[in-house]
């Protein structure tokens, strides 16, 4: 073990710790640790550039030779387990370690180009540090460098300038080792090292972004960066990564009020030192296409107004709607800008028809949120998985859905973890996490997970075992039962992973029918008394327990709502008829960045801040905080609780508004401690005949955060369907598919994959020429008619 | 003379049929195959231990030491793996050895997998030699089918398969752990060492990896004994070497004699030099080895003696140059040998035989620079010791060597070409001795 290298786990003491001396001084390191580690640890920094703590050792560049007491040859420091007693002498105690060390970094200079004046790197590189450092001032070497033609792109976003590579081998063993997209190698021999992909097979991977990051030098740029900023004129800030609820630690980077880049940024217990393309690069839209201005509905169009008239309009109108007022956060929002929707809904409106799933959902996921997610403490984390002797998916595709859990499960499966996936087929994610699939059709998975294999069964008895289910078992009637059951027989955790940020943060923050903050339920006395001496309003003043879900939207084609304050809200996430449903309203207020299905129906529209331009707080996975700042301090846009706050003070109440009191409210609420409603399980869904269709998001597909960079939406994955070849054979399927429901059809090429059930098809939700709920107006696990494509 | 040859493996190399299964065999092919199938097989590797055989591949590392550390009882699947990826410039004793007598090889290749509890074993031999592979192959398939190789083998319960395997051309190859990637069907750098191929070796299991001499010696020394073996050679060399003797002699070609021998005999046995000529320098086994000059023509041919003499036996393959090479000249040969061959994973084989065989091209061509020759010196220490494997120290050892002896050709080359120095066209073998 690297101290560095098992990040969940390092807090831990070890049990049996050995001597080494490094440069004449003695620290005591765990079993296995590497003399480059022992050296860190003393704060002896020894030169390095293929030496990356999450890789395997290499030993390739040199860089770190050190002499080690009875060793003839010096040694290098990154692939050198220190036994008990081992003196190992740096370049700062050892003629032989600084020489050999001056050799190698002259070495690696002959054939670099000196252009750190127009290189990415420059400022920020470890080669250019390194040889300032342990480098002779002057090379000795007069004859031609080698040259290779620049760039290459090894992916749409992924730049290669080979001759400034030091054939490290971070990046294809990042590939190999880390995301499993082993496309990126090294090709050709010697000085002629370079490296490259196959012909016609690029770096097609989500996490190639990585390879940049952890270049020691400007090898590989990206497209969107490459040659627009100087390291030392960029502004950094910590962030959090807003795209799903992996909770990614990042760093966000700009120039001149221009966001330049968005790096991983290092948090051992989350992200470790990566994060996925679409967290890296999904940035533009911070800044492009943005709403400026109110607008209100006039004559059947919208038109600008000013932030007074739209208050106006907007308050009066909710007003006027009052507890007839359906409040739906998506999962974009923070976790204090839910918690003001949710305040405002009902101290304010005096309605608890709020739901923040703006998604496919169900009154089963209701039930299970309240009773075993809402704020709960964190029972399930990063560093769990990697310890579990077997993990479970449920309707979950961590790839697509949660990139880092994927990443983390990848990690944990070459370390022994087995992975499960109660699923339709064996991914290519599942694949490269050695998971085994255990065949359940979409919208069918509570008798599977009901009657699993007992070998798989046992396994999950074991102790640390994990389930983790995916947003889309909600769409799968009894799916969340199922999983309670096992959980509760079998002793596995239980953990729920939304795609969105912000859910687990809304969720916690109380954006949800019947679920007052940290999970208090709105018909507990004590809980109400809590929350209602908190917002200094009488307890009889909180409403009575609203609708959310299929209930709150039958209530709104009934008729029986009348008014909609929506925010963070994705619609293509929804099923079609939710969004076509608010059509019929009075009155519809929507506080948005962007333009959208929603401001499109809206009779008054209120510019809200992104991330960049707020701080806040999402909720991970896990339920662990990850607050981020501000970017952009001098931003005029308010956030959704800032624009709340004004819409309240419009209607002659007060919610505090800024992030810094609504932290404060929700730090002295405190947890609840109270009694949960009990879980009511639902029913398996029964068998219906027809083709089932799979479906989820991909990773980087047509979600509105993804606009901006075309080099990005190259990289996305081309849209099929799949199917296995006995479902293609028996309805006669060739080359495309057509694939159709209630909504429509899209016509799509077939990818026939072995692995799949019979009877299923799969294919992307909102992906280029297949958007599910758009084109076929149906969703995850409904049947659709399968024919023979013909042409697209 | 003083020391006779001794021909064992090379010794029925005239019988036009040793190729085949029936020539060896009427020669006393697979007798210790017989025997060895009836000993225990700790015996074995206790009998190569006392017969002192040392790796013939180069490193000279005790054969039956290599097979003791592999862990037995341990439920992997072990493997034996024959180096016979010759591709030294001078190396040329393997390649013979399989063309002329490959059962020897495939008796050895049984017997060592029977000690060692393989019941896998692989001959990689390089992609270049493709008569080699087909005479290997054709022995494999001969064996097989007479039930040498196979299942219960001579009803002891024995099972071997035996694949030959080619290679495609790289001489990191020959280094043992990057010819395991190879196999394995990855791209053939070397790995990082431990573990060790005894203990994760090819595909990750206990593996041994001997060249193809040192197999071929192994019936040989299992059919007539230890003491028969340690009759020949030295005390720490013990038994006899197939010597492939180049360059300017008379008769060029392989010479099996004990260790020990000295190069002047060898050169007697090889006609001496070619008429008129006279030994300059000479390398004892391949072109990783410092050379050596006429002084020591009297040393005994000893992993011993040849370390003493600051350099190495190797390969054992002599190659020797007479007054008409210049030195500037083959140095700059074997570098860009190495330079070709370097596989780029570490910086300073990479990047250092990148610099050295520019500068030393310069010096080719007449344009050397007088403080060149120190920053070469200094290279070559910045890469010796200093790189992944033995091939970044076998490319920083011809420069030195070259300058102890030879240094005022360098400070000639700052001035004039090895070409006008020396006359190529003296030293080609079919220049008459007129033209030296």
């Amino acid at each position: 073990m690297t101290i560095t290298n098992d990040s969940g786990t390092d807090l831990a003491v070890p049990s049996e710790l050995i001597t080494v001396i490094v440069d004449g001084v003695a620290i005591g390191v765990p079993k296995g640790t590497l003399a480059i580690r022992a050296a860190e640890m003393l704060g002896i920094e020894i030169p390095r550039f293929c030496d990356h703590p999450l890789l395997d050792p290499v030993a390739a560049c040199r860089a770190c030779l050190v002499e080690i007491e009875g060793v003839p040859k010096p040694q290098p420091a990154c692939a050198q387990v220190v036994s008990d007693g081992m003196q190992i002498r740096t370049q700062f105690s050892s003629d032989v370690a600084r020489e050999a060390q001056e050799g190698v970094m002259e070495f690696l200079l002959l054939n670099h180009p000196l252009d750190c004046p127009v290189c990415d790197k420059g400022g920020e590189c470890p080669l250019q540090n390194q040889a300032m450092s342990v480098g002779r001032p002057e090379s000795r070497f007069t004859l031609d460098k080698r040259e290779f033609e620049k760039p290459i792109n090894v992916s749409a976003q992924i730049l290669l300038d080979r001759e400034r590579c030091v054939s490290c081998a971070r990046c294809t063993r990042f590939a190999d080792q880390i995301a499993g997209d082993p496309m990126l190698e090294l090709l050709e021999r010697g000085a002629q090292q370079q490296v490259g992909t196959a012909d016609d097979e690029p770096f097609d991977s989500y996490f190639s972004g990585n390879t940049i990051q952890i270049c020691p030098v400007g090898a590989l740029t990206s497209a969107t960066y490459r040659f627009r900023a100087r390291p030392f004129d960029l502004v950094s800030v910590p962030t959090t990564c807003e795209h799903c609820a992996s909770g990614c630690s990042l760093r966000t980077d700009y120039r001149r009020s221009t966001i330049t880049r968005r790096l991983a940024w290092d948090d051992p217990q989350v992200n470790e030192e990566w994060n996925c393309d679409k967290g890296r690069f999904a940035f533009p839209y911070l800044q492009e296409g943005r709403l400026e201005w109110p607008m209100i509905r006039e004559n059947g169009e919208l038109r600008t107004a000013s932030w007074p008239e739209a208050i106006d309009v907007a308050a009066r109108g909710l007003k006027a709607a009052g507890a007839d007022t359906a409040v739906l956060v998506g999962g974009r929002s923070t976790m204090e800008d839910a918690y003001a929707y949710q305040r405002f809904a009902r101290a304010i409106l005096g309605t608890d028809n709020i739901d923040f799933r703006a998604r496919a959902n169900s009154s089963e996921e209701h039930s299970f949120l309240a009773s075993h997610v809402a704020g709960t403490a964190i029972r399930v984390e990063y560093s769990d998985l990697e310890s579990a002797p077997a993990v479970l998916l449920v309707s979950f595709e961590p790839e697509d859905e949660s990139p880092i859990v994927f990443l983390r499960l990848r990690k944990a499966s070459r370390s022994g973890t087995r992975v499960f996936s109660v699923g339709s087929g064996a991914t290519h994610g599942l694949e490269k996490m050695a998971g085994t699939c255990i065949p359940a059709a979409p919208g069918l998975e509570a008798s599977v997970l009901d009657e699993l294999p007992q070998d798989v069964r046992d396994t999950l008895a074991e102790p640390g075992a994990v389930i983790m289910v995916g947003e889309r078992a909600a769409a799968s009637a009894g799916a969340l039962s199922a999983a309670v059951r096992l959980a509760e027989s079998t002793g596995a955790a239980l953990a729920w992973v939304p795609r969105r940020a912000g859910e687990r943060g809304a969720l916690d923050a109380g954006a949800l029918a019947g679920l007052l903050p940290g999970g208090r339920p709105l018909t507990d006395t004590a809980a109400r008394a809590e929350i209602a001496q908190a917002w200094g309003i009488a307890e009889s003043d909180l409403p009575q327990p609203g609708l959310s879900g299929v209930q709150l939207h039958d209530a709104v084609a009934a008729g029986r709502i009348s008014a909609a304050l929506v925010g963070g809200v994705e619609p293509a996430d929804y099923p079609l008829d939710a969004v076509e449903a608010l059509r019929e309203l009075d009155f519809v207020v929507s506080l948005e960045n962007h333009h959208s299905a929603v401001t499109e129906l809206a009779d008054v529209v209120l510019p809200v801040a992104v991330v960049s331009e707020k701080s806040g707080t999402f909720l991970d996975w896990e339920g662990r905080p990850r607050p981020f700042g501000q970017v952009f301090r001098d931003a005029m846009m308010g956030s959704d609780a800032y624009v709340l706050g004004m819409l309240a003070s419009a209607l002659d109440a007060h919610q505090p508004s800024s992030v810094g009191d609504i932290r404060a409210e929700l730090g002295r609420l405190g947890p609840w401690h109270g009694s949960r409603a009990p879980f009511t399980a639902t029913a398996p869904a029964s068998a219906e005949p027809g083709i089932r269709l799979d479906t989820w998001r991909l990773l980087l597909d047509l979600g509105v955060m993804q606009e901006g960079d075309p080099h990005l939406a190259a990289t996305a994955r081309p849209t099929v369907a799949r199917m296995s070849p006995g479902t293609a054979q028996q309805h006669s399927i060739g080359a495309h598919v057509r694939l159709e429901g209630p909504g429509g059809f899209v016509t799509l090429p077939v990818e026939l994959d072995e692995s799949m059930m019979d009877g299923v098809v799969w294919a992307p939700m909102n992906s280029q020429g297949c958007r599910v709920y758009r084109d076929l107006g149906v969703g995850y696990g409904h049947t659709v008619r399968i024919t023979g494509g013909g042409t697209i | 003379m003083s020391t006779p040859l001794t021909p064992v493996i090379t010794e029925f190399w005239d019988r036009p049929d040793l190729y085949t299964l029936d020539g060896y065999r009427a020669v006393g092919g697979y007798q210790g195959l017989t025997k060895a199938l009836q000993m225990d097989p700790d015996d074995i590797i206790a009998q190569v231990k006392e017969s002192g055989l040392r790796g013939r591949g180069g490193a000279g590392f005790p054969t039956g030491m290599k097979w003791g550390f592999v862990p037995q009882g341990d439920g992997k699947p072990h493997y034996l793996v024959v180096n016979a990826d010759e591709s030294e410039p001078g190396a040329c004793k393997d390649i013979p050895i399989m063309m002329a007598n490959p059962h020897a090889l495939v008796e050895g290749v049984i017997i060592a997998s029977y000690a060692i509890r393989a019941n896998h074993a692989f001959i990689y031999i390089r992609g270049e030699v493709p008569n080699a592979i087909r005479k290997v192959e054709f022995a494999v398939k001969q064996a097989r089918e007479a039930g040498l190789i196979g299942t219960n083998i001579q009803g002891s319960g024995f099972d071997l398969d035996v694949v030959v395997h080619s290679g495609a051309g790289a001489y990191i190859c020959g280094e043992e752990t990057a010819l395991l990637d190879s196999l394995e069907g990855y791209r053939g750098q070397p790995r990082l060492k431990p573990p060790f191929p005894a203990v994760a070796g090819l595909y990750a299991s206990p593996t041994v990896i001997n060249n193809v001499e040192t197999i071929a010696n192994i019936p040989y020394i299992v059919d007539r004994g230890v003491e028969w073996f340690r009759g020949f050679g030295t005390e720490k060399s013990p038994g006899f070497k197939v010597f492939a003797v180049s360059g300017h002699v008379k008769r060029p070609g392989i010479y099996e004699a004990p260790l020990g021998i000295t190069m002047r005999e060898l050169l007697d046995y090889a006609g001496g030099m070619r008429d008129g000529s006279d030994v300059k320098f000479w390398i004892p086994g391949g072109s990783s080895v410092p050379m050596l000059t006429p002084e020591h023509l009297d040393l005994p041919l000893t992993y011993e003696s040849m370390a003493e003499a600051g350099t190495m036996l190797g390969t054992g393959t002599p190659m020797v140059f007479d007054q008409t090479v210049s030195v500037v000249k083959a140095v700059t040969r074997w570098l860009e040998f190495y330079k070709h061959e370097s596989c780029g994973k570490c910086t300073p084989c990479r990047e250092g035989t990148y610099w050295i065989t520019g500068v030393l091209e310069k010096f080719e061509h007449g344009h050397g620079e007088e403080q060149e020759m120190e920053t070469l010196t200094s290279l070559c220490s910045q890469i010796s010791g200093r790189s992944f494997c033995a091939l970044g120290d076998a490319a920083a050892t011809p420069y030195p060597a070259a300058m102890k002896y030879f240094r005022d050709e360098f400070v000639a080359a700052t001035h004039t070409s090895a070409d006008e120095q020396f006359d190529p066209i003296a030293s080609y073998v079919f220049a008459g001795a007129a033209a030296r």
